[in-house]
Parts: C-alpha cells; sequence; structure tokens
C-alpha cells in the first residue's frame, strides 16, 4: 500500500527518466535468513545529472549501485523492486541480455583503481576487452577508439600507456583508465562507486572534473556514491542521503546544504571538519550504524541514534514526503530535531528550525 | 626478463658449489674410498696400496681433493660401483632415463588431475562437487604414497591385470613403436599412482587460488563490462589463478622425483629411486653419493624453472 | 624549549638494477627537512602520497635509517646515541597508525595488546599492569570490561580508540598520528577527532598528526607544514597556509579541496582554473633547474615559504 504510494508520486515526477528504480529491495542471505541491505529505494537519475548517494558505511549506498548493475551474487542475494533503464526493467532481464547492457548502456566506476584493474592484462586489452563484447569495430578500429579513450580521459602519450600493465601507472592514472573503460562505449549512465576516496586531493578534484566534463559532452547521468559531502557539494545536482538501506532525505543539492532536514544529514553535516569554519569539537552521531542483521525494520531507523529525541516524535511508518518541492523528508522527526549541544540555547522545542 | 634470468642463474652457482661441498663431505665421512671400490686383490701388498693411494691424490689435503673430485663429477665421472664393478655413471645413466620419464609422466598426470579439479571446486566452491574434489585431497593428504602405491599395484597389476607389476619394458619387444608403447603401457601405473597422490597440493592450491581471485575487485570491473561469466572465469579469473602454480612447477619436479623413491620400489622399477634404496641396503656409497648429488641437483633445477617460469607469465616481474 | 628538533633530515632509499643489484640511484623520501617542535602544540605534516609525510614521521620513532641530519628530542641527538640508549627515549615518543584494523593484532586482548609496551619497558606485576591498562581504557573513553575482549569484537572508531590508548601506556610526550582517521567514517572520525584534542589537552602531550586531508588538519593543528618531495614548501600558521598561501603547490593543493557549500561551487571552479593556470605559467619559478623546492624563506614570523 504504502510502496504503491511512493511509486505513483514518483512516476508522475520523472515521466522520461533515464533511470527510474522503484521499490529496490536488496536482500542478503546471513545463515539461513535474507536481510534487506538496500530497503525500499525508490530513486531516478536523468541525462546530465549527477546524483549523489550519501552515506557511512553499512547504509546500502554500494548495495544499492551493485543491484542496478545485478552485480550481487544471484545464489545470496534477491532483489525486489523495478529498475528501469530506458524503458527496460533490469531486475527481470535474462543474464546474457544483461552482460549485453552492462558495460554498454552502464559503465562502472570502482573506489580502488588498484585493485579495479587486472594485473596480468596491458591497459589497451582491458580497454579493447569491452569493445569486443559490444562493438562490431574492425581490430585497428577498436585500436583507435580506445587510444582515442585514453586521451579523452586526458592521458598523456595514450600509444605507450596503451601497452602498458596497471601497476606501471600512478594512481590517478589508474582511475582515469578505469573511467575510459567504463565509458568506451558511450553509456548512458555512468555509477561512480567512490571514485576519488583512494586519491590524493589534486588528482580528486582533476578526476571530478573529468566526470563534470564527461556529463556535459555526453549527456550521461551519473550516480555518484561518496561518504564526502565535499565532493557531493561540488559535484552533485541532487543527493539522496541514506541510512539503514533507505533514502531518509532527498533533494537538489542546493536546497539540501541550505537546509537541511533529516537529523541524519544535518548530523552527517556537522560532524565534518571544515577547512572554513573554526568549530573548538564536532558533532558526534551516537552509537554505530547497526550491522545488517540489528538493523532496526520498525519505525524511524535513525530512533536509536538521537535517544534524546522523545518517542513521539517519529512515525510509526516513517515515509518519505516531500516537504517542498522537490525536497523529500523521510519520518516526522526533522520538525523537532536539536542537537543536544543547542539543548540549552533552545528553550522552546517545538521550532521551526 | 632476461636480465631477471640471468640474475637468477648466477645465483643458482653458490647453491650448487654448497650442495657438492656438502655432498662431498658426507662421501668422505662413509667408509671406503675409491680403491675399495675397485675390487682389488686382497693379497695385495699395502704398500703399494698406499703408493697408489699417493698416486690417486687420496692422501692429498681434502680441498684438493674436492677439486679433484669436482673435476671428475663434471666430466661424468662419479666413481666405481662397488657392488656392481662399473663406474657409477654408466649405472646410473639407464635409471636416470627411466626416472626421467617416469617422472615426466607423473607430471603430466598430476597436471591432467589438478587443473579441471582444482578450477571446479574453487569456481563452485562449497557445492557437492566442490566437497567431493576437496573429500579426495584429504584423503590424499592422509594416505602414505607407498601404502597407496601397493593398493593400486594389488587391485590394477594383480587382481584386475590390467598393467604390468614390474619393470621398465617388456623384454624382446624389438624396437620402434612396440617398444615405446610397452614402456608406456608399464609407466602408466606407477606414475598415475605418484601422480594421484601427488596432485592434491596443487588441487588444493589451485582452488585457493580461484577462490581468491574470483573476489577481487578487477572481477567485479570485468563483470560491470559485460563479460559473460564463462568469459570471466576463462579470461580473468583462471589466468591469474595458474600463476602461482606456474610457480611451483618447479619444486613439484624435485617432490616427485622423492616420491619416486617409493613408487619405483614398488612396482620395481628400474629407476634411481629404486637404485638408490638399492645402494643403501649394499652400502654402496659412491653411488649413493651421486644421487644425493643428483637429487640435489635436480631440486635446485626445478626452483630455477619454477622462477624462471613466473618471470615469464607474470609482466610485473617479466618488466623489470 | 622545544621538544622536538629535526634538523636537515634526509632518508633516502637506494634503488637497485642491473645484473648485481648495485645501487645506482637513490629515492629521496625525506630531503633536506628542518622542523621545530614546541610543547604542547599540534603540528599538521600535509603532503600527497610520496611526498615523505609518513617517512618522516617514522623517522623521529626510529622506524627508518636516517641517511643524513639530526633529530633532537628534549635536548638530546637521538643519532648520536646507541641503540640501547635511544630505547629510553623512545618510550617518550608513541605512534598511532591509520588502519586500525590491521594494526591490532586479532588475536591478542586488549590487555595484552595495550600492556604489550608496558611490559617492554617497565617492570610491573599483573595487578599493577591490570590497573594500569583499566585507567588507559578510561581514558580513551572504552568501560574497563573491555579488558579481555578481541579487536574484533570493537567498531572501527574504538579501535582507534584502542591505538591510542596503547600509544598512551607509557605516559609519551609526543605522539605521531599517520593518518589516524583516514580508513573511518565521517561520524566515527570526528569522534576520533573530538577524543584526541581531548586528551592533548588534558595530557599537555604534543602532536604531530600527519595527513592528506586538508580538513581534518586544519580543524586539528595549530602549525602546519606542507610537504612535496620530501621537502617542505611552505609552514606556517594553520591561518596563514590556508588563508594566504605563497606556494603555488600550496595554491593547489588548497584550491583542490572541494567546498563545503554548494553555492560556491562557481567561484571554486574558477579560482581552481586560475590556480592551474598560474601553475602552467609560473610553476618554473617555484623549483630549481632540478627540479627540486627551494630552501624556506621567512615571508611573516610564522610563514616560511620555498622561495628562491
Amino acid at each position: 500500500m504504502k510502496y504503491q504510494l511512493e511509486s505513483k508520486e514518483v512516476m508522475s515526477m520523472t515521466e522520461n527518466a533515464l533511470l527510474s528504480a522503484t521499490n529496490v529491495k536488496t536482500s542478503f542471505r546471513i545463515g539461513d535468513d535474507y536481510y534487506a541491505a538496500v530497503d525500499g529505494v525508490t530513486l531516478t537519475v536523468n541525462n546530465n545529472e549527477v546524483v549523489a548517494i550519501v552515506g557511512e558505511s553499512g547504509s546500502g549506498k554500494s548495495a544499492l549501485a551493485f543491484s542496478i548493475l545485478g552485480l550481487h551474487d544471484r545464489f545470496k542475494t534477491n532483489l525486489e523492486g523495478e529498475i528501469y533503464l530506458n524503458g527496460t526493467d533490469l531486475t527481470s532481464v535474462s543474464t546474457g541480455k544483461l552482460n549485453q547492457i552492462r558495460g554498454k548502456d552502464i559503465g562502472m566506476i570502482f573506489q580502488d583503481p588498484l585493485t579495479a584493474l587486472n594485473p596480468l592484462k596491458t591497459i589497451g586489452d582491458q580497454i579493447v576487452e569491452t569493445l569486443n563484447l559490444h562493438t562490431k569495430l574492425t581490430a585497428k578500429e577498436k585500436y583507435e577508439r580506445s587510444i582515442h579513450l585514453l586521451k579523452e580521459v586526458g592521458i598523456p602519450r595514450a600509444e605507450n600507456v596503451h601497452q602498458q600493465f596497471p601497476h606501471e601507472l600512478s594512481g590517478g592514472m589508474r582511475q582515469r583508465v578505469v573511467i575510459a573503460i567504463a565509458i568506451a562505449c558511450d553509456p548512458a549512465l555512468l555509477i561512480a562507486d567512490e571514485p576519488t576516496t583512494a586519491l590524493d586531493a589534486t588528482i580528486q578534484s582533476q578526476i571530478l572534473d573529468l566526470l563534470n566534463e564527461l556529463k556535459e559532452e555526453k549527456d550521461a547521468g551519473i550516480i555518484l556514491i561518496t561518504h564526502d559531502l565535499g565532493v557531493v557539494a561540488e559535484m552533485a545536482d541532487r543527493v539522496a542521503v541514506m541510512y539503514a538501506g533507505q533514502i531518509v532525505e532527498l533533494a537538489d543539492v542546493f536546497s539540501l546544504f541550505r537546509n537541511p532536514l533529516h537529523p541524519y544529514t544535518r548530523s552527517l553535516l556537522s560532524s565534518v571538519p571544515s577547512v572554513k569554519d573554526e568549530k573548538e569539537m564536532l558533532h558526534v552521531i551516537e552509537g554505530v550504524v547497526p550491522s545488517l542483521p540489528k538493523m532496526p525494520r520498525q519505525g524511524c531507523r535513525f530512533k536509536d541514534r538521537i535517544p534524546w529525541m522523545e518517542d513521539n516524535v517519529h512515525e510509526e511508518h516513517p515515509e518519505l514526503r516531500e516537504v517542498e518541492n522537490g525536497h523529500y523528508v523521510r519520518c516526522t522527526c526533522y520538525k523537532h530535531f536539536y542537537f543536544p549541544e543547542e539543548e540549552e540555547e533552545l528553550a522552546h522545542v517545538d521550532t521551526n528550525y | 626478463m632476461w636480465k631477471f634470468i640471468i640474475r637468477r642463474i648466477i645465483i643458482m652457482f653458490p647453491q650448487l658449489v654448497l650442495l657438492s661441498v656438502i655432498v662431498f663431505i658426507l662421501a668422505q665421512m662413509m667408509p671406503g674410498d675409491a680403491l675399495t671400490g675397485m675390487a682389488l686383490d686382497p693379497d695385495m701388498d699395502p704398500a703399494q696400496l698406499e703408493a697408489m693411494r699417493e698416486d690417486l691424490g687420496l692422501n692429498d689435503p681434502w680441498y684438493i681433493q674436492y677439486f679433484s673430485w669436482l673435476g671428475g663429477v663434471l666430466q661424468g665421472d662419479f666413481g666405481q660401483s662397488v657392488a656392481h664393478a662399473l663406474p657409477v655413471s654408466d649405472l646410473i645413466w639407464v635409471r636416470l632415463v627411466n626416472t626421467f620419464w617416469l617422472s615426466l609422466m607423473s607430471l603430466f598426470f598430476v597436471y591432467i588431475l589438478a587443473l579441471p579439479l582444482g578450477l571446479i571446486s574453487g569456481r563452485w566452491n562449497d557445492t557437492i562437487a566442490d566437497r567431493i574434489i576437496t573429500g579426495y585431497t584429504y584423503i590424499g593428504f592422509a594416505a602414505p604414497l607407498f601404502i597407496f602405491a601397493l593398493i593400486m599395484l594389488f587391485v590394477f597389476g594383480f587382481q584386475l591385470g590390467w598393467f604390468p607389476t614390474g619393470g621398465s619394458v617388456e623384454a624382446n619387444t624389438g624396437g620402434g613403436l612396440a617398444y615405446f608403447w610397452s614402456k608406456v603401457y608399464h609407466l602408466i601405473l606407477p606414475s598415475l599412482s605418484l601422480a594421484l597422490i601427488g596432485t592434491v597440493t596443487t588441487v588444493q592450491y589451485l582452488r585457493s587460488e580461484v577462490i581468491e581471485t574470483k573476489q577481487k575487485e578487477f572481477i567485479l570491473t570485468a563483470r560491470a563490462k559485460g563479460v559473460p561469466e564463462q568469459k570471466v572465469y576463462t579470461g580473468h579469473v583462471f589466468r591469474n589463478s595458474l600463476l602461482p602454480i606456474a610457480a611451483v612447477f618447479g619444486y613439484e619436479i624435485a617432490a616427485l622425483i622423492s616420491g619416486s623413491v617409493f613408487v619405483e620400489r614398488i612396482f620395481s622399477y628400474p629407476g634411481m629411486g629404486q637404485l638408490f634404496l638399492e645402494s643403501i641396503q649394499i652400502r654402496d656409497f659412491s653411488v649413493v653419493t651421486a644421487l644425493v648429488l643428483l637429487f640435489g641437483v635436480a631440486a635446485i633445477i626445478g626452483a630455477l624453472l619454477s622462477d624462471i617460469i613466473l618471470s615469464i607469465v607474470d609482466p610485473r616481474i617479466r618488466i623489470k | 624549549m622545544s621538544i622536538l628538533t629535526i634538523n636537515n633530515l634526509k632518508v633516502h632509499y637506494p634503488i637497485r638494477g642491473g645484473l648485481f643489484r648495485r645501487k645506482i640511484d637513490v629515492v629521496r623520501a625525506v630531503d633536506g627537512l628542518s622542523l621545530e617542535l614546541q610543547r604542547g602544540e599540534t603540528y599538521g605534516l600535509v603532503g600527497e602520497s610520496g611526498s615523505g609525510k609518513s617517512t618522516t614521521g617514522r623517522s623521529i620513532i626510529g622506524l627508518e635509517e636516517i641517511t643524513e641530519g639530526e633529530i633532537t628530542f628534549e635536548g638530546q641527538n637521538l643519532s648520536e646515541l646507541r641503540y640501547r640508549d635511544r630505547k629510553e627515549y623512545y618510550k617518550d615518543i608513541q605512534m598511532v597508525f591509520q588502519d586500525p584494523y590491521s594494526s591490532l593484532n586479532p588475536k591478542k586482548r586488549v590487555k595484552d595488546l595495550i600492556a604489550e609496551p608496558i611490559r617492554n619497558f617497565e617492570n610491573r606485576s599483573k595487578e599493577e599492569e591490570l590497573k594500569r591498562v583499566q585507567e588507559l581504557l578510561e581514558i580513551v573513553g572504552l568501560s574497563p570490561e573491555v579488558t579481555y575482549k578481541y579487536p574484533h569484537e570493537f567498531s572501527g572508531g574504538q579501535k582507534q580508540r584502542l591505538g591510542v590508548a596503547r600509544a598512551l601506556a607509557l605516559n609519551p610526550k609526543l605522539i605521531i598520528a599517520d593518518e589516524p582517521v583516514s580508513a573511518l567514517d565521517v561520524s566515527v572520525q570526528a569522534q576520533v577527532l573530538n577524543f584526541m584534542k581531548k586528551i592533548q589537552k588534558d595530557l599537555n602531550l604534543t602532536f604531530i598528526f600527519i595527513s592528506h586531508d586538508l580538513g581534518v588538519v586544519r580543524h586539528m593543528c595549530d602549525r602546519i607544514g606542507i610537504m612535496y618531495n620530501g621537502r617542505f614548501v611552505e609552514e606556517g600558521t594553520a591561518e596563514d597556509v590556508y588563508e594566504n598561501p605563497q606556494h603555488i603547490y600550496t595554491k593547489r593543493l588548497v584550491a583542490a579541496i572541494p567546498d563545503i557549500d554548494p553555492e560556491n561551487r562557481k567561484e571554486q571552479a574558477a579560482f581552481r582554473r586560475q590556480v592551474k593556470e598560474e601553475y602552467k605559467e609560473t610553476e618554473h619559478n617555484y623549483f630549481d633547474e632540478n627540479g627540486s623546492v627551494f630552501d624556506l624563506k621567512p615571508v611573516t614570523d610564522t610563514h616560511y615559504v620555498a622561495l628562491p
């Protein structure tokens, strides 16, 4: 009942989205039971748009990305819901068809360029492998295309690099190669899973610039998975904040940073040390992200992390509701939320903040 | 790569020298010397014997003796066998050829068995097929080779009579193809016994390599590219898992040679292993010394082979 | 008096090559670094991978062989001492490592992990040792009940606290923290950073904070040194470095920090482009003909920049 409501809302909002995921529920088998790591996520991505998915480890953000590509081990995973990419439901296509979509319509960029490339194959071979699978180019054309791709991602001396092995390149160069592989067939959707976490700051900004260029040039949609709010602020058009398998807040990037609503979003933002303002102490979110089997399935999942809030501020069945144009929040607790540090300052609890 | 190989070969020389010194010292500690082996007239004058000793340099300081011994060894002269009254080298040569074929055949069986078993149980780990294969490897680890070989001999040699129970070739087979087939026929049972036990290490090793490799992130990259499952394995997992297997190839040879000592004995196969046991029993020390030296050399060359193979297949070493 | 003085520190690793693996060249991991640390301050050592910041940290606690230069701790030149005498000083300098998951032996209980340095340096009875361990656990905000647990029973932030408890076991005066929060989630990171600030004040510790995260360093440190290719390109107070970077490399680094406010996105991008242009045009002014960094020259009392 609840799910149907949500999906209708979203359908009307994004008729012609590039990717539209509806009520995605990804459950992993632990022992004899299945536990949902992604629990009813509805999300759309448009062309020429970066949607950032933010959350800490254990929030389900990577599990969601893997679900889109069907990368989870089928024997240990249960995938429910619908994920439409250009009119094809990725959750119900055959493996063969899925393999045609992977790498061609969806490109994936992984976190660690050190391990994302096969150490025993040349850079060229690894790019050409994608072209072999999805194009009918001749060997010469494939070679030229792969050189072109290496140049496109800003690799100098592409002809040399083409014949080199991954260990001969620096981390930043390897990540460029990973991106070159991901964009080899001009995919409509790019999924970048923490693409800059393993890189130095100056390299990070170069890679982010590159992703931005690709978005513009290829009119691609990008799902950017990250825990780094700075990267989100720089890159994203829209942001989905995930906690315990659910989206707790969804908004365009400006609204989200100007007016963060959900307690989790606000906690995250105030726990980041900033270059700009001098806070003596950072905000610490109480407790830890619950492990999959211990994840609360009833009520507000963030409740345990803000124990100073009274029980009645939470909804019994928290839903993601649109509170402003395009700004969605789950649970009503955001209306009452305050930081314990602020308690003294706030005489009246029910402030509009 | 060439630099690596050359450097590796250079490293081998001190190893060989050390081996030869150890073997020489062992030989010196054994009773008897070169003259004892010549089946001399017992009535010989001790003074004359001493003169001969002097003549042969047996009274020289040890290092001079060592170098003259080494000089002989390098020319293939291992001295005389007491028991057989033959030059040791002649005695060993025939056996060496036999053992070489036995090892080669065993090696062939080891990999013919290990590759599919290891790859299957690694790819489909924790399935029934995997459990059966790992079950087999546990038995292989537990079963002593000499008992297993005896059972093989009893069942397939004596009870079923499918294979010969001894020797390396049928007498009077003539030459040519018939001779060759007879050789192979005699090799099958001993080499298979050796391989069935010897392969389990490789199977387990390969299995864990495959399981480890298939969890690597570049496998995810391959899947995300749209590489079909079968090709993920043939193109990425297997190749990367075989690399460390290639590296133990040379050590496998050394292991097989030591295993052949039992197997040759049980199947009365006239190889170096059998000769080794015989020579120990009849205290034919010059033969024992020569064999120890040869086994040692085989082990060193095996290790060399391993490193060279690795340097060829692994680009991370190849480039340097 | 300064607690630690580093004078012209060089750590070079040989590169071997050719048939006989002779030394054909050296990697200059640290190449002439000088530093003076006041008691009670937090010094940030910043740089990208390969800048030599970790090597510098490791040299101070004696984990690296020093090619040249002196490290003076509390007036004593450590490199002049024999190994046995040096050990006494190393008691006072402790290190916290990056990865709390791998720097704790999974097979040891908390009690043994934390007591290890105590056992190495001090002779205490079992009861005294236990008492000290529980004291330390309290300092880092863990309950004494965890004494007999194993590392895997802790979350990442708690493990990093254990790492700190172990570093504190011998009442050190100087703590070198090498990327202590890089492996942690933001909320856990906040926890560890807060707590490190607290113990620093409470115990009057001197900190060297090694990190590539400029936001974290800004939050934690009084003074900052920016390293590039084994040398300082710039040194000064946090304000000097962030608000008024002088060296082109520092500028690039500061420009690369993502701005947490999306409203500034355009200016930030423009700023970054401008710095990139400036870098292209003026890079050669900041490095000598071999591409090395110049020696530091004072710009103000606190602010030093490597200029020709």
